[in-house]
Formats: C-alpha cells, structure tokens, sequence
C-alpha cells in the first residue's frame, strides 16, 4: 500500500549547537567595541566564518548548509560582516579550489585574510587569445635561473575583475609547451604587488571599466605558491570553474529579487506605456522569471542535500538569457527614455549591479552574461557532453604539443 | 558576484525534490508499465476499439494501489497527497499510458473528496469504481464566458415514481477526457438545484460517443444525457468548489505529466542520436543537434522546479497554489510540446512514421497542452495574480 510521507524536523541537527557557540563567541566579543578586522579574525579562529571549512581553518568540517544559522545570528547581533560583495571571487573561487587544491601551509597562509577581506583575489584565467579555449592559453611560467625551484611568468591576462586591488591572482600558466595543451598547465597564486604585475583598467561597451587586463612580464612566483602539481593545472582550474558557474547563476532572491523586479515595477506604475504586445511579453518574461527563481533554489536544496547536480550551468545560461530579455523589454517600454544613457564618462565602478541603473545600462551590462564565467555556446557544450552523454565533436588540438596548434 | 548561504528573504520555498518515498513509489509504477504497457503496445491499442487499457488499469488502480493515492486511509486509500500523485502523473506521460489515471485518480478524486461522498470515495479506493468528471477537456478554468462553461446539461423536474432525492439530467458535454472506460460520471449541471451529480455510464439515456481524437492515447468522448437518474453529491457554491478545485489540481497534475513526457522524449532522442551514424560519426556529435538538446534539458530542468512547486502548494493547501499552477501548466506545457516537436524532428525520417512512438508523444504533448488551459492562457491568469494589468481600456 502507498503511503505518503512528510519530511520532519525543526532544523537542520546542529543548529542549536551551532547559535550556542555563537552567542558564547559575541559574549567574549563585543561586535560593537572591537575594530572590523579583529572581530572578523577572532570570527575565523573561532570556526565560525564559514562552518564547511574544515577545523582549525575557519570551519567546523559542517554542511554547508548549516552556514545560514551562523549568518543569521552574527546578522541579529548587528556584527560586522566581511563585505562578501567585495571579495566574492575569493570566498566563491579561491577559496574552494585552496581547500581542494592546496597545500597545508597554503591553506594556513591564505584562506584567513581572504575570509577576513584583509586580501583580495582576482583571477588570471582568460587570455586576448584564449578565451572559450581556455585550455590553449600562452602565458608561460618557466623555471626561474637561480634555481630554488621558482617561477618566472610572461604573457597577458584579461577580463580580471577587481586585479587593481587585488593581492593574490589565481593563476593559469603554461609549463611546458611540447606536450598536448591540457597536459602542460599549472595552477599558481601570484602576488599581484610583486615586480612585473602591471594591471590596466579594460574599458567596456557600458562606458566603464569593471575588468582590468593584466600584462605579467618576468613576474616571479616562488614553487610553493603552486597549487597542486606541475602539469595539474587543467585539473584544478575545472574544480574553480565549476563554483564560479554556481555563484553567478545561483544567489537566492524572493519573488521578482532580480532583473524582472524593475520592469514589473515600470509596468505597474506607468499605464500610459503599456501595449497589448507589451503586455504578452511581460507576463511571459514574468512566468519565465519566476520558474528560473524556483529551478534555482532546487538547485540550492540538491546542494544542500550533498546531490551536486549540473543544473548550475543550465541556472547560468536561463539567468543570461532572462536578463537580456526582460533589459531588452525594459528599454522598449520606457519609449522616449530609453533613448537617453546617464552617463558614458569611463569610471571604475566601486561594486557592480547588473540590475542597478537605468534600463539601457541594464540592457547593455546584460549582454555579458551570456559571455563571463562560459559562454552560453560553452556550457550546452558542459550539458551535451557531461549530463547526457553526447559525444565530443572530432577534434584536431588535443593530441599534438601545444607548440604545434595553428594560431 | 557573491556567494549567497543565506535563505532567501520572505517565506521560504517548500522541498522542491523527490522524496525517497517517492522515488520507490516511481519505481513501482514505472516497472508496471514497462512490463504491461510498453509502446509497441501503446501503439497497437490505438487501432483497436478497446483504446483504455482496462486491464492495465485494474492493476494501477486496485493492485499498485494509484486510484486511491489521493483519498484518506478512513476510506480505503492511501492518504497520500498531491506530490506522490505528481510522481504518478509523471510515469503516466512517460510512457503515454492509455489509462483514466488523471480523469479517475485526480479530477474525479478530488471532486468526490470535497463533495465529501464517501460511497464514491471507498469504490475508487478499492479500484472498484472508475470515474469521470464530465467537462470539457478544453476547458479553461475561471474564463469568463462559454470557455469556463463545464456544459450544458440541465436538471430536470422528477418523473411520477421517482425515489426521492432523484433528478435527472438531459444536455451534453463536448470532448471528454478518460469517460470511455469510466463506471460513474460526476456532472456538473445547471437548474434547480445547480450542483454536481453522480450518473451511472451505463444507465439508460447515457450516450458516450468515442471521438476520433488528436491524442490517440486518451480518446476524448461525446456524452449526451437524455433524462438520466442522477444522485446529487454537491449543490451551490459547493458543487462550483468542487468543481473548481478538481480542475486546479488537474491541471497540476498535467503538468507532472507533461514533464514526464518531455523527460522520456528527450531521453528517447539522446539514445538515437548517440546511435544514429551519418557522415561517418555518431549524429549526436555534430554540435547544432547537441545544442538542442542541452536547451531541451535546461528547458526541462527548469520545468521540473514548476511543477514539483505545484504539486508542493496543493498538498500543503498553500495560498500561492494558483500562481504555482499558472507557472506549471505554462511551462510544462510548452516545454513538453517543444521535447516531442525536436524528438520527431531529431529521429529525421523514422520520426515521421507510424511505426515509431515520437508521434504518441506530439499528440499526447499538443492535447494536453491545450487542454485545461493553453500556457498563453496561463500567463494571461498573472495579469490579475500577480498585478501585471493590461493597456487601460480606451
């Protein structure tokens, strides 16, 4: 006989114990009294910054999912936070493929001050010739003379978000040219503040510049900010890939939280602009907007249920899509002011919203969503081949030394 | 670009996966059907006269226990809820099985179980009783005008001899959905007293005429009613309650359904193309056909969030279960009408003919994307529940 059944429970089993310490922590530090930084370090050594890191390294080796209850009460208690807006990369990048990745000593040295917000990361992945081919990237990384098993690395980076006030850069480098591309990668941290690191601002189509281009000439890395092995690099680079793709397509938002908020608004509150056509495509756009809203928090929920599924791409490629439409949509319901941009003035962008501003800023920021972090055409590749098992186009690059591709 | 570990503000979602429950519920259901109701089978059927598998049927119903999932263990059921109904309705699509599952199981279900007739409820428990709600299957729930009308069938004076409490019926509802192999049919009627009322299929002046039907899976049929005893199960407001709430949880339910049809046709394209040799390599290398297919899957993925989100409202009763059904009959509908247009089109010639099944999936797809409501109609529902009005009215 078919039964039904209800999942029970009050929350999630170490909850309680969880705001307990919290509480302890705030009682021996004062949120108000100590300076930011401090607080956030005491946070860290307490393992209470991010409960899923491991003990001893900010972390209680917890699930994930347990982080909210933190969150929630260090939030009551009115404590300062580490401004994860300003350090996402690190928190949503570096941080994972260090504990993947690094080596004990790295862990130690890096994942604090970047938890904190003290050192900002950024990451030295795409190339002005390698972009979907990430893998054929040119920046070499040969031994330093002088020997102490250093690295000297040459070549051009671009698209590095944050690189001007970044300390630490995730670096992909090629190591050895004469074997097959994928085989001759490593995977480095680079101080940025070190000699031969020259970061240029990389002016965008919305006028500003939120990316930088990062021209590296001699820059040296010593051998033991190599994560993981020689010729690895491929390897660790997919892992920080793969949190990035969830990060930018997976932020939790209530109802109408995202693009689909400020045309849902205009509509409401301008009748005169309305058309029978508009009308279609708004509640379209707005049905649309809302199934991605909840595909998304099940994606989260098989997260937190330890079932990482590869929705994140299809998330990444519905949140560019819906984007583009509802920006695109947005600039033809303003009729007359959509023709008007406030401002064109290059600037750098102190943090960056793809939903503030006006509609023609939205509309032209958006085009890059189907571009960053995989390109749409990219990530169908990822769903064909890894979710359902279609087989790889014949391909010419992967079996001859990187030296030998036509460039 | 942020790492958000934080819940969402507002109220949170419900659980918007399958339980283990209901992963061994699935289980069951879909190994039935495999082994007694596999295509060739289907296919065959939809040239007899016999187009419900009854036997099928009996063994869903009585043995696996799927026709009283919905109905309360006090009445025989298994007191199970709409979430475990949805994983039902998604192995009916899968393999587009010729049963009253949605008509007897749900529409039918549901109405018995607001009417509060425990008679009806213990039969469809036990699988003993089979039923149809007579109204369109075209129907759009809360359109205004004839769209919304369930039909038109009248209630008349009683005849000299009559039992007490009798009526009778005389009218006709156009296009029925899972009437053909039903026992009792559940009419809505209009006269005094307007209500919800139970007719034996078998009764004198019943006429059930079979349509040749665009799903030939799940024939529709004619009815026609000529001064048929009926027994009143709801009157009023709460025969339109009945009614209504029958058809928001069907809707729902077809929804689960389409998604599981998307859900084989995708899986039925994958296969062939990874087979399926031209030029010299498989044909599912070629990246224009493996786009299509990863847009497919997005498609699904994201209608599966809609619907388990559905299914998730009714069964808690929750206050957004007419958006949740608004966003899963739109989405599911067109998704699983877009997996059954690329699954013939990917098969190339083979998907044009008789002899392969693409063409049971497009029809099932296309029928009931416009049946309960079409997805345009469903979109055009968020103007008023989600405050998105039209141009002012000139």
């Amino acid at each position: 006989m078919l039964t039904g059944g209800k999942a029970s429970g009050t929350g999630p089993p170490g909850a309680d114990t969880l705001r307990e310490q919290v509480r302890e922590f705030l009682a021996s530090h004062d949120p108000a009294g100590l300076p930011r930084v401090e607080f956030l370090r005491a946070r860290f050594d307490a393992g209470l910054a991010a409960v899923h890191y491991p003990a001893g390294l900010g972390g209680q080796g917890l699930p994930r999912a347990l982080q909210s209850v933190v969150e929630a009460e260090f939030a009551a208690a009115g404590a300062p936070t580490n401004r994860p807006e300003r350090i996402g990369i690190g928190l949503g990048m570096a941080a994972p493929t260090i504990l993947a990745f690094g080596s004990d000593e790295q862990k130690a040295r890096w994942l604090r001050p970047l938890w904190t917000g003290e050192e900002v990361w950024c990451q030295l992945f795409s190339e002005p010739g390698a972009g979907s081919d990430l893998a054929g990237l040119a920046t070499r990384a040969a031994r330093a003379e002088g020997g102490g098993g250093a690295w000297s690395v040459t070549g051009q980076k671009v698209w590095t978000s944050m690189a001007h006030e970044a300390r630490w850069g995730l670096l992909l480098a090629r190591t050895d040219p004469d074997v097959p591309k994928h085989a001759g990668l490593t995977y480095f941290g680079l101080d940025m503040t070190g000699d031969g690191v020259e970061v240029r601002p990389l002016r965008q189509l919305t006028g500003e510049a939120e990316f930088n281009e990062v021209f590296l000439t001699g820059a040296a890395v010593p051998d033991a900010d190599r994560i993981g092995g020689v010729g690895e690099g491929w390897r660790v680079a997919q892992g920080t890939l793969m949190n990035e793709r969830v990060s930018i397509g997976g932020a939790a938002l209530p109802r109408e939280g995202g693009m689909i908020g400020s045309a849902a608004r205009t509509w409401r509150e301008h009748p005169e602009l309305r058309t029978p056509g508009l009308h279609d495509r708004i509640l379209r756009l707005w049905a649309d907007a809302e199934v991605a809203r909840l595909a998304s928090d099940r994606l989260r929920q098989q997260l937190a249920a330890g079932q990482p599924g590869p929705e994140g791409s299809a998330a990444k490629i519905v949140f560019a899509r819906l984007n583009q439409e509802i920006s695109s949509f947005e600039v033809d319901l303003a009729g007359g002011d959509g023709l008007r941009y406030a401002d064109w003035t290059m600037r750098r962008p102190g943090s960056v919203s793809f939903y503030g501003r006006d509609a023609g800023y939205r509309y032209l920021r958006s085009r890059g969503n189907s571009i960053e972090g995989g390109t749409s055409e990219i990530l169908r590749n990822i769903i064909a081949e890894r979710v359902l098992g279609l087989p790889a186009e014949p391909r010419t690059d992967t079996k001859v030394p990187w030296k030998d591709l036509p460039r | 670009m942020s790492i958000t570990t934080q819940q969402p503000a507002g109220r949170g979602l419900p659980d918007l996966l399958y339980s283990e429950a209901e992963r061994d519920l699935r289980g069951a259901v879909r190994s039935v059907l495999a082994e007694r109701s596999d295509w060739p089978a289907v296919l065959a059927r939809t040239e007899t006269s016999e187009t419900y598998d009854t036997a099928l049927w009996r063994v869903l119903a009585a043995d696996v226990g799927c026709g009283g999932l919905l109905i309360p263990e006090s009445h025989g059921g298994a007191g199970a809820g709409f979430r475990e109904a949805a994983v039902l309705a998604e192995e009916a699509g899968r393999a587009v099985a010729p049963v009253p599952y949605l008509g007897s199981a749900v529409l039918a279900t549901v109405a018995a179980l607001r009417a509060g007739d425990a008679e009806l409820l213990s039969g469809l428990a036990a699988g003993t009783v089979t039923a149809a709600l007579a109204v369109p299957f075209a129907i759009r729930p809360g359109a205004p005008g004839a769209a919304a009308r369930p039909g038109a069938v009248r209630v008349e004076a009683p005849r000299p001899g009559d039992p007490g409490g009798q009526a009778r019926l005389t009218g006709a509802v156009r296009g029925v959905a899972d009437a053909l192999p039903a026992s009792v049919l559940l009419v809505p009627a209009d006269g005094v007293p307007a209500g919800l009322y139970a007719v034996d299929s078998t009764a004198p002046g019943v006429s059930l005429s079979p349509v040749a039907s665009l799903d030939q899976t799940r024939q529709v049929a004619d009815l026609a009613l000529d001064g048929v005893p009926a027994r009143p199960l709801a009157s009023g407001p709460a025969a339109a309650d009945a009614v209504a709430s029958a058809l928001t949880a069907g809707a729902a339910m077809l929804a689960a359904e389409q998604l599981g049809l998307a859900d084989r046709c995708l899986e039925l394209t994958v296969g062939y193309l990874k087979e399926r040799y031209q030029f010299a390599r498989p044909a599912g290398s070629f990246q224009a056909l493996k786009h299509r297919l990863a847009d497919l899957w997005v498609a699904i993925s994201q209608a599966r969030a809609a619907a388990r989100y559905a299914a998730a409202c009714l069964a808690d009763d929750d206050p957004d279960t007419p958006v949740a059904v608004a966003l899963a009959k739109a989405a599911c509908g067109d998704t699983a009408t877009l997996a059954a247009q690329e699954c013939v089109q990917l098969h190339g010639g083979i998907g044009f003919t008789w002899e392969h099944p693409a063409h049971l999936y497009l029809k099932r797809a296309k029928a009931t994307s416009a049946a309960f409501g079409t997805p345009d109609w469903h979109r055009a529902t968020l103007a008023s529940l989600a405050t998105l009005p039209g141009p002012p009215q000139r």
